[in-house]
Formats: structure tokens, sequence, C-alpha cells
């Protein structure tokens, strides 16, 4: 057991974890944040994306000790300042999510495609977002909802030039 | 929904914790009819006041706030399929209600004398709550309509309510419900036989497309999932089983899992071998999910395996392709002279065989439970407190009975959203694992599976085999039908999910067909999954039905239509059984949106597809190209369904869509085996989901019929598999009678 220190949705925490504790864990069990989602534990299906210092990776295939130092963000994280991101906004417009256990994942997936590109196509969609799955098969909606959030990223960059 | 851009701010979650004590109730049901109740801080308590005596325990599906804030109650649970959100549209289209001022919260407890059934499967859960629902928006409506006719002294035939308000047409005046609500609550409840419900054309909310009630906490992570149950005092907890069901405990390392970092205990288990229930098993209580997953591989366990399960799926393979007989020693429908028919030298024959594997349900969160057992003192009694995400809360009390003993005032039961279920959340193996741990340790303790847990010791679509051959005529009609499964039987009985019904189509109404069942014993649990027996049926029906057009040089859709026969009821009166009307509706709307007949491109194809399942009527037409390496690329699925009148067009689509997907990623590469009992894959790697690349569009065409609505969280799915097989054969003339494709050859 060690003690680390975690910045996590831009707050610090300080834990004691097994050096092998993956962040995932760190994050649902020691700290308490739940949005991230474990699926199966070898990196297969995307449910525990989160953002280390603004890079999508699965919190399950990282150790928590492995994170110290480093900006991380979780779903919970997303919405900056109370404000929902553009993303979560669109999907809920679009009601993308069925079970809605995927969905956290596929979010924050989308979010840093849209960091990086901002005009996204089919194909980069299917790229960026090829590590996330969806058992209910809400694909379609997440494409849907990838474009329309792009579009509206699209105008508040123009509105504000 | 909109597209337009309307930021909510995540602290507005806070406001949707309402606060029910605030909160006048309105309606519920009960045998005498609808009471209502107040629990408004200056009014009369209920139950001093003489109309309202006993009013306050009966069941209320709406309360009304001072606000005018409106809360409907959800009864049955929520997994994906939207019943959280389409039950309460019923509710609020009759009660009148504006949607935006209405907040859903799951009921808190369950109670089938208050709420009616609240368990949700077989896509009727729409249909089952229809009319239960209806009834509870139109009594809101009708106090509501009484309160306004007091206020604005009108008559109250001449009111009526919308958006909220009721108000006068003629003379446009008009109260709020928040102006009423006070009033309201005092009117008398109306006799369930006087209640007027809204005609079709007058549905302001029903048929709409409305996002999920949960959408927001969904995207914020703040969902109320059972795997997230945070308790105070909470341990979490792990349940290590016989690799093979039906395994007994022998011994186990417990001492050195007990000194594992972050293990509080470990127990050794004895089970009442009921695999539904509790099987024997080393239980472990931790610090963390991570720590009860490390030590549980560490466990050594010697398993007495006399009972256990040798099943081996090439075994069941074996078996199967050993059988020659077209017709099987189980007679599950026969009709006509299908032997003379058969051995009528006239007539040709076209025979086929098809085979289909197990399947797992793959629900992305695992299976868990969160039990706090909380033993009785000084004379009270023992009480046990579950989070537990199901499909069925009432049946858990049955379990909770006869397992522990305890009644239902001795149980609290939050039921909790689940991430995926598809018939798996239908037993409670999970639960009892949890209670037992929270008994012996005195703590709550959320119980939570491994992905590796949640294949090994899933209850499997169950895997099988089936003969078709058809009589053919001389006019390239065919005149006999029979079908011959190979089945799974477990306990005497057979198994769920395997083989076909009588209800079947084509068996259901063909008039020359035989429809028989070998059956042979395999122990691998088995349950419902999406659809079940449908969802294999259909394959290999709607599969053969397009190998006798190939072989007749007929049009599929033309044959399909004359196979249904004469527009008509199989069954008058009864809407789960099939009208072989509406089924000629969808095929014909299907192929027309399709535009089936049209010249395709070398290596693309269309494939058709009609299955009749859970009162739904559903045809699906698969465009398809598959390249000189079998890549297989489906680029659209378009759909027609009749499922009468729909409730929420989003969720509706959703389901649609999922389903097809869902269909397409279980036929491409899904396939669970087992050898001597042990099933051999154990994670994503070994068994993968479809990803988004190769997700088609999916178009969908609803008839709106004026028969009852039914769900449509699994017909969807049984038609895409047959549809996809018929347009890889037009593209390429290679038949696919083997589920998974990536054994074929092909890939995505």
């Amino acid at each position: 057991m060690s003690i680390i220190k975690l910045r996590v949705n831009q707050e610090n925490f300080e834990l004691e974890v097994t050096d092998d504790m993956p962040l995932l864990w760190a994050l649902r069990d020691v700290i308490g944040l739940t949005g991230t989602k474990y699926g199966c534990g070898i990196g297969q299906c995307g449910a525990c994306t989160v953002h280390v210092n603004g890079n999508p990776v699965r919190s399950c295939l990282m150790t928590a000790a492995d994170a110290e130092g480093q900006e991380i963000t979780t779903i919970e994280g997303l919405a900056a300042g109370g404000e929902l991101d553009i993303l979560q906004q669109v999907w809920i417009d679009k009601d993308v999510a069925q079970c809605g256990y995927c969905q956290a994942g596929q979010i924050m997936s989308a979010a840093a495609l849209l960091a990086s590109n901002k005009k996204p196509s089919d194909e980069d969609i299917d790229s960026a977002m090829s590590g996330n799955y969806c058992r209910c098969g809400t694909y379609i909606r997440v494409r849907e909802a990838i474009h329309s959030a792009s579009q509206f990223y699209d105008a508040s960059r123009e509105a504000t030039s | 929904m909109s597209d337009k851009l309307t930021r909510s701010i995540v602290r507005s979650l806070q406001d949707h914790k309402l606060d029910r004590r605030t909160f006048l109730k309105l309606g519920g049901i009960s045998g005498a009819g609808f009471v209502l109740a107040s629990a408004l801080p200056n009014t009369t308590n209920a139950a001093d006041n003489p109309s309202l005596v006993g009013s306050v325990d009966l069941n209320a599906y709406v309360s009304v706030g001072e606000d005018g804030k409106i809360v409907i109650l959800s009864g049955t649970p929520e997994m994906g399929q939207g019943i959280k959100t389409s039950l309460p549209m019923i509710v609020a289209e009759e009660m009148g209600a504006n949607w935006d001022d209405v907040t859903v919260v799951q009921t808190s407890i369950v109670d089938t004398d208050k709420y009616g059934k609240q368990g949700t499967g077989g896509s009727y859960t729409v249909n089952a709550n229809f009319n239960l629902m209806r009834q509870m928006g139109a009594t809101a409506r009708d106090m509501f309509l009484s309160a306004g006719a007091l206020s604005m002294e009108l008559p109250k035939q001449e009111l009526k309510a919308e958006n909220s308000v009721v108000f006068h047409p003629s003379s446009g005046q008009s109260r709020t419900f928040r102006e009423l609500v006070a009033i309201a609550y005092k009117q008398p409840v109306p006799a369930i036989e006087d209640l007027v419900f809204k005609g079709r054309q007058e549905y302001r909310i029903i048929g709409t497309a409305k996002s999920q009630v949960d959408s927001l906490e969904i995207v914020t992570g703040l969902g109320d999932f059972g795997i997230d149950t945070r308790v105070p005092g909470m341990l979490y907890g792990a349940y290590v089983k016989s690799p093979s069901v039906g395994g007994k405990l022998i011994s186990a390392n417990i001492e050195e899992i007990r000194r594992e970092p972050g293990i509080i205990d470990a127990y050794l288990i004895k089970g009442n071998g009921e695999p539904r229930e509790l099987m024997d098993g080393v239980g472990i209580v931790g610090t963390s999910t991570w720590a009860v997953f490390k030590a549980k591989e560490k466990v050594r366990a010697r398993w007495d395996e006399t009972l256990a399960s040798r099943d081996s799926w090439t075994g069941f393979k074996k078996y199967a392709e050993s059988i020659d007989s077209s017709t099987g020693d189980r007679e599950v429908v026969s009709r006509g002279e299908v032997d003379q028919v058969f051995s009528d030298d006239s007539n040709s024959v076209i025979d086929s065989f098809y085979e289909f594997p197990y399947v797992s349900h793959m629900c992305l969160e695992p299976m868990n439970c969160t039990a706090h057992f909380k033993p009785g003192t000084n004379g009270s009694k023992d009480h046990l407190e579950v989070w537990l995400p199901t499909q069925n809360g009432p049946r858990f009390q049955t379990v909770a009975e006869k397992l522990y003993g305890l009644s239902k005032a001795q149980l609290t039961i939050n039921i909790k959203r689940m991430g995926g279920s598809f018939g798996r959340r239908t037993s409670f193996e999970y639960a009892c694992e949890a209670i037992e741990l929270s008994k012996r340790s005195g703590k709550p303790v959320n119980l939570t599976w491994s992905r590796e847990d949640s294949i090994k010791h899933d209850y499997f679509r169950v895997g099988g085999f089936q003969k078709l051959r058809a009589a053919i005529n001389a006019d390239n009609q065919v005149v006999g039908w029979e079908e011959h499964a190979i089945c799974v039987e477990q306990k005497g009985k057979l198994a769920i999910g395997s083989g076909f019904r009588d209800g079947a189509f084509p068996l259901s109404n063909f008039p020359t067909a035989r429809g028989t069942m070998t059956l042979t014993e395999m122990n691998t649990l088995v349950g419902p999954w999406r659809a079940p027996w449908s969802n294999t049926h259909a394959f290999v029906t709607q599969c053969f039905i397009h190998e006798i057009a190939v072989a007749t040089g007929r049009d599929h859709a033309e044959l399909l239509l004359e196979m249904l026969g004469e527009p008509r009821w199989l069954e008058e009166g009864n809407i789960r059984t099939m009208n072989t009307g509406r089924s000629a509706d969808v095929i014909r709307l299907a192929t027309e949106k399709a535009g089936w007949g049209r010249e395709m491109p070398a290596g693309r194809g269309l494939g058709l597809s009609f299955y009749f399942c859970h009162a739904a009527h559903i045809a699906e037409v698969a465009e398809v190209s598959v390249d000189e390496n079998k890549k297989l690329t489906v680029h659209k699925v378009t759909v027609a369904v009749d499922v009468g009148p729909i409730v929420n067009m989003s969720g509706a689509l959703n389901q649609v869509q999922g389903s097809v997907i869902d269909g397409l990623s279980t036929m491409v590469g899904q396939k669970i085996t087992m050898e001597n009992g042990i099933i051999e894959q154990t994670n994503f790697h070994q068994y993968p989901v479809l990803r988004i690349a190769a997700a088609p569009d999916v178009e969908v065409h609803f008839i709106q019929s004026d028969n009852e609505p039914t769900g449509l969280g699994e017909p969807g799915l049984p038609p895409l598999a047959p549809a996809v097989a018929n347009a890889i054969f037009a593209a390429t003339g290679e038949r696919v009678r083997k589920m998974p494709l990536v054994e074929e050859g092909f890939s995505v």
C-alpha cells in the first residue's frame, strides 16, 4: 500500500492504494466517483474511459499510481463550472442512451475527439469511438450526436471570432 | 426534444430530488377506485378527513406540488427499454399535463397490491400497464376538472385539461393546475367505470419523441445503477463458484485469502443447490472491488464435481448431426396431411439443416447487488435492505421468504436502474450471494461479479440445431412444411428458449405443417435472452423460406405473402396471435421502402425477412455487400413495424435500431462453447460486441394501427439475422446456415 496524490476534476485527493490498483477502482471505490464504469477490466469495452491530460484513457488499464501528477477528468468533471458540456446537452436532446451504462465512456471518447477535431467525418468518428462498446446498439445516435455537437462547437466558435 | 441547445445546469439535478412531503398525492388504485391523500402542511391530515379515510397508505402514481410540479411514479424497472419514460407519458397524456412539469420518480417500494405488476419483460410492459396508466392520468384530470368547475363557476363538462391548464374553450377562461391544486385534491375520486379516455386524435404527448427521463443523470455520471450503490459502512464483495455448474464446495484456502491486501474476511458458504438462488461458494469481503477481485484469483477451492455439468458443445453438435429423421419424437404442432404431401411423388422436397450457438447476455453492467442484513434485536425482527438491479422485484420477495423466512414487511427493496438486462436479471443468485456476505460480515455489502464471472455464470441463450423441409408442388407452391428442432432438456423439461412454440410463423398458420422436437440433456444454465426462442427460430425459418424462393425461382416477398394466406387473426380477439393482414402490410411496406427488386451491383444484395413475436409484426430488409475477402458491410436495414400506436417515438426508434444492431452483433461474432462443463470464453476478447464502424443505418417505418399498443424491446431482433443471411446469399450465392458468421469466414 502506498499513499498517492491524484488530481481529479481539478480537485486534489490523497489516497492509500495498492500499487496495482487500476485508476478505475481508485476513482470508484476510494474517491467515490462512480460515473466511470467497470465493464471488462481488459481495455476492450471503453466503459471506463477518462481523460488523462486530455487524452482518452481506459482507466482499467492504468494504475492509480501511474496517474499521479497528471490531470484526470472524469464524466463528473466534464460539466465545467456546473454547466453541461455541449456534448452532454446534445446527448440529452438526441436521447442517445438506452440502458445508459456505456454512455459516460462514449461521451468521454467523443469529447477527446472533438477537442482535437472540431469537424469529424463519419470515418473519424468510427475510428475515435471504436474502443467503446454499446451492447444496446446506440451507435447510430452516438454518431448523430457527435456531428450535432460539432455544429454547435462551430457556431460558438464563429460567435466568438 | 429539440435541436435547440438549451444548456441545463448540473446543479439543477438537486432540484429534481424533490421533497415529496411538500406534494399532494393524487390518484391511486385500490379495489374501491381512486383516492387522493394530502400531505400539505396546512391541510387536514388525510387520515382524519372522513372523505379520505384510509387513503394515506394507498398507492399514488401522481402527485402535484403547490408549485404545480407533477411527480409521476414509475412502478416498473428500467433496463434501457425506456419504460420509465413511456408509462409516465401515458399518465401525463390522460392527465392533460405539460410534460415539462413532470418529474418521474421510481417507486421506493415493491408492493403489487398498490402498484400493480412491478416486473418487466416479454415486451409486454407497455401493454400490461396501458389501461392502468390511463386510469391514473384520467383520474387526476377529472379531479382538476372538478376543481376548475368550482373555481371558475362553469359546468365541468364544458372544461378541458391540456398543458397543465384547465380551460373553458368557448369563453377562454382558464386556471392552471398550480392554481387549482389545493382545490383538486378535495374533489371526489371518480369511479373507474366513469373515466373517459382521450381518443388518439387528441393525443399531445403519446406518439411524440421524448428524451429518457434519466438522460441528465446518465450523461453526468450520476445515474442510479446498482453497481454504483454506496452505503455508509459498506464493504465490497465477491463470490467464487464451481467452474462447472453443480459442483459442491469441499474446502478452500480461506486463511490465505483473509491475509490478502484489502481483505476483511472470507467464508465457505453452503448453497441450496438452486443456481437461480444460492450455490456453494467462497465469499470474500474487502475494502474495494479491486481487492476482492484480486483475492478471488488466489482462491484455491476443491469441488466435488460428481453432480457438476459435463456438457460439451462438440458432443451436442455430433449428436444433432447424427439425427437423420425429419420428424422428432415430441410433437408441438401437426396440421393437415403432412406425411402425404411429402410422400407424394408429384411434389418435390427441399430440405436444410441449421445451427446456432449458445450466446451470452453481456449486459455491460455486470451482475451485482448491495445487501444489508440487520438481525433483529430485543424482539424486533430481522430486516433486509437490498439495492437490486432486477426485472422482477416481486419475485425477489418470494425468494427472500423462501430462503430467509423474511416477510414483505421485513424487506426494503430498492429497484435500481439496470445497465442492460435482456432477460438476464430475472434470477437472484447475485442477490443471495450479497445477502450471505452481509449476514456474515454484519455490514452492507456491494457484491459485484467480474466480467469473467458474468460470462462463466451466465444463463445463456441456448444453442441448437434444426432440420427443415418443404414440399413443393408443380406450380412451385409450398404445400407442406416441417420443422424438427434438436433441443435442450433440463430437469425433464424443455429448456427456456429452446426450440419453438406452436404460435411461431409459419407453423402457426400454414395449413399443412408439422413441428417436432428431439430433446437431449444439457446442464449449462440457460435463460431468457432477448426474444427467447424467436431469436433463433426466425433465423432458421426465414432463411429457409428464402431457400425455397431461390430453389423455385420465385420472389421471396411474393412467396411470403402467399404463405400467409388470407388476412385474418389466427385467434380473433387475441393480440398476442399473428394477424396475417398486419403481417402482409409490414412486408409490403418494408420492401417498398427498401427498393426491393431493384438491380444491385455485383457483390451487393438485398435480403428480406418477416417475423411475428411479442405481439409485433415486423419485416426487415438488409442491404449488404461482401468483398472478395468475405468482408461484410451491412449498409442499411429497412424496418417496417406494426405494434399499434407508438407511445414514445424516440424510445421506439431506439429499441428498433438497437435490436437491429444487437442482432447483427450477435450473428457476426458471438458464440459460447463449453467442454467438460466449463465455459470456454472468458471476456470480450473472445466474445466481441459489434463496434460502431460496423453499425448500419437503420430506417424504421411504423404502421400505427388501431390495435392495442405493445412493446418493442425484443421483436426487432429476430428478423435481423435472416435478413442479413438472405442478403449475403443475394450478394454472393453463398448460403449461411450457421451462426456466427466469423466461423463461416466472414468479417466486418
